[in-house]
């Protein structure tokens, strides 16, 4: 019972009164203020930390994203190359193509023309002999026909002509 | 509950041990030995005046160096003087009229000679006024309680001042600060709640060991081997735990069982089930006053038992032994004062989590 024979009604009044005002002013002046600190702190902290990371993130997608459209970009290259090649060989054989039936058919004109000139030349001068030797037949033959005799010798030699046919 | 078990299975081998060496110095034997086996229960006990030290001079007489302090007693009204005016103990106070005197640390009153008068058991019958006086362990208290003041309120500034960067002393501090929160607090209170105890947790904690630390310094301050001041402490601890209790909490203490059993099978097990609980919520906060006060005290003991040991041998072996030992036993003391300020606000912590816990009772009933 020596234990409760110590206590001291006024120790325990005073430690209780003190404790309480330095619990409150503690609380109010140091606890509150040093907790939020830190809790802001490292809500800060953990801010930064995420916001590093997403921008990292995004860099990484920015990345493939470049790569991405770069490639793209690449194979649009390619394919317009490819494209003007094909554009190209087609253009040049069509062209080709046209001219050697251009030119097979300026020669057919050519041809048909000639022969239509040659024809035309060969019936000119069919007519232009037929009628030289007409105009020679006549000139021959009033010459030929001047004298009776002649004439006759005509006739008889184109008879016998006629005979030979 | 393997937990609580565990925790009250180590506050009973914390008690024992404490008992064991408290029983050590039992032998008052020889002038100097009960010379300092006074001294040191002198020394345990809080003193009206703040003394320092206290010598023999040649002429035989006993000097004390320190400061009285005042004495406030309620007795027939508020009488307020020094206690330089008991000459410690030598002489008898006249205050207004009455006469107090103190006898082995307690004030009593008397008459005008002085005279106690004891009753068969050799106990003083004299009136003990009611006392308030600002004792040695109350200015230590204020002492205390300034120094912390100042101390986390300049750590609190520091934090506006510095860019949320704590400056000088405080970089000691803080890192504690955050241990209570991050290891004490929110693993026993929770993530959710834990916000309402912390300022109580961080107060105990750094109260209970600058006291416990200052008891070791010359100063030779008692404070938190004092029951009244453990005493004090644990009832804040158990007001809190019981004032701030939730509803599954005083579910657990009358219907520990809840839905796992019909009503007919719990009533005889709950004759001796809640009684028991009932009785856990006042043994929770005593164990915590006891285990405090009695670590603290013996450890007092302790340690100025070994330095009386070095004038009792006085001799080359026996003192070189003793102070090494005191030496050694006042180093674990430092870590005694910081590890019971640790269990003091850890179990603290334990009773406001099981205060503050909310059973989910919608996913429980779905575990089943």
């Amino acid at each position: 019972m020596k234990l409760l024979e110590d206590f001291s009604i006024g120790l325990f009044f005073w430690q209780t009164l003190l404790f309480l005002a330095l619990f409150f002013l503690l609380r109010k002046f140091a606890w509150k203020p040093i907790l939020n600190a830190v809790n802001e702190r490292e809500a800060g902290i953990k801010n930064a930390l995420s916001e590093a990371d997403n921008a990292r993130k995004e860099m990484e997608n920015l990345k493939s994203d470049n790569d991405k459209i770069l490639k793209e970009a690449r194979a649009e290259r390619d394919a317009m190359i490819k494209d003007a090649r094909e554009i190209k060989e087609t253009m040049i054989s069509e062209a080709k193509e046209e001219a050697k039936a251009q030119a097979t058919k300026l020669i057919e004109q050519a041809k048909t023309t000639i022969q239509n000139e040659k024809l035309a030349a060969i019936t000119d001068l069919k007519n232009q002999v037929a009628d030289l030797s007409i105009n020679i037949a006549e000139k021959v033959m009033k010459d030929e026909l001047s004298n009776k005799d002649k004439q006759v010798a005509l006739v008889e030699k184109m008879l016998g002509d006629i005979e030979l046919n | 509950m393997q937990r609580k078990i565990t925790i009250q299975t180590i506050a009973l081998l914390l008690l024992l041990t404490s008992f064991t060496s408290y029983a050590k110095d039992d032998a008052p034997k020889g002038d100097k030995k009960s010379e300092i086996k006074e001294y040191i229960q002198h020394h345990l006990k809080d003193s009206y005046d703040f003394s320092l030290f206290s010598y023999t001079n040649d002429a035989g007489e006993h000097k004390y160096v320190g400061a009285p302090l005042p004495v406030i007693l309620w007795d027939n009204g508020l009488k307020v003087f020094s206690s330089s005016k008991f000459h410690h103990g030598e002489t008898v106070a006249e205050v207004d009229g009455n006469h107090y005197k103190l006898y082995h640390n307690k004030i009593y009153k008397t008459d005008a000679e002085g005279t106690i008068n004891y009753n068969e058991e050799q106990h003083p019958t004299n009136v003990k006024p009611l006392d308030f006086s600002i004792t040695k362990g109350v200015v230590m208290i204020l002492i205390t309680g300034l120094l912390m003041f100042f101390l986390f309120k300049s750590l609190a500034k520091s934090y506006a001042a510095n860019g949320s960067i704590a400056k000088g002393a405080g970089r000691f501090f803080e890192p504690i600060v955050l241990y209570i929160r991050d290891d004490i607090a929110i693993p026993n209170i929770g993530e959710k709640k834990y916000m309402k105890y912390m300022p109580f947790l961080l107060t105990v904690f750094f109260f209970i060991w600058f006291l416990n630390i200052f008891g070791l310094t010359p100063l030779g301050v008692n404070v938190t081997g004092n029951i009244a001041v453990t005493t004090a402490l644990a009832l804040l601890t158990f007001l809190i735990t019981n004032f701030t209790g939730t509803k599954d909490y005083w579910k657990h203490i009358f219907d520990p069982l809840g839905d796992s059993m019909p009503w007919y099978g719990k009533v005889p097990l709950y004759i001796i089930l809640i009684p028991i609980e009932i009785l856990g919520i006042f043994i929770k906060p005593f164990s915590l006053l006891i285990r405090l006060y009695a670590n603290m005290q013996a450890g007092h003991i302790v340690l100025m038992s070994l330095i009386g040991l070095m004038f009792i041998f006085k001799s080359w072996i026996g003192s070189p032994l003793s102070f090494g030992l005191a030496f050694a036993i006042s180093l674990i003391e430092v870590l005694v004062a910081l590890l019971q300020a640790y269990i003091f606000t850890m179990l603290s912590a334990l009773y406001f989590g099981f205060a503050a816990e909310e059973h989910d009772h919608h996913e429980e009933a779905h575990a089943h």
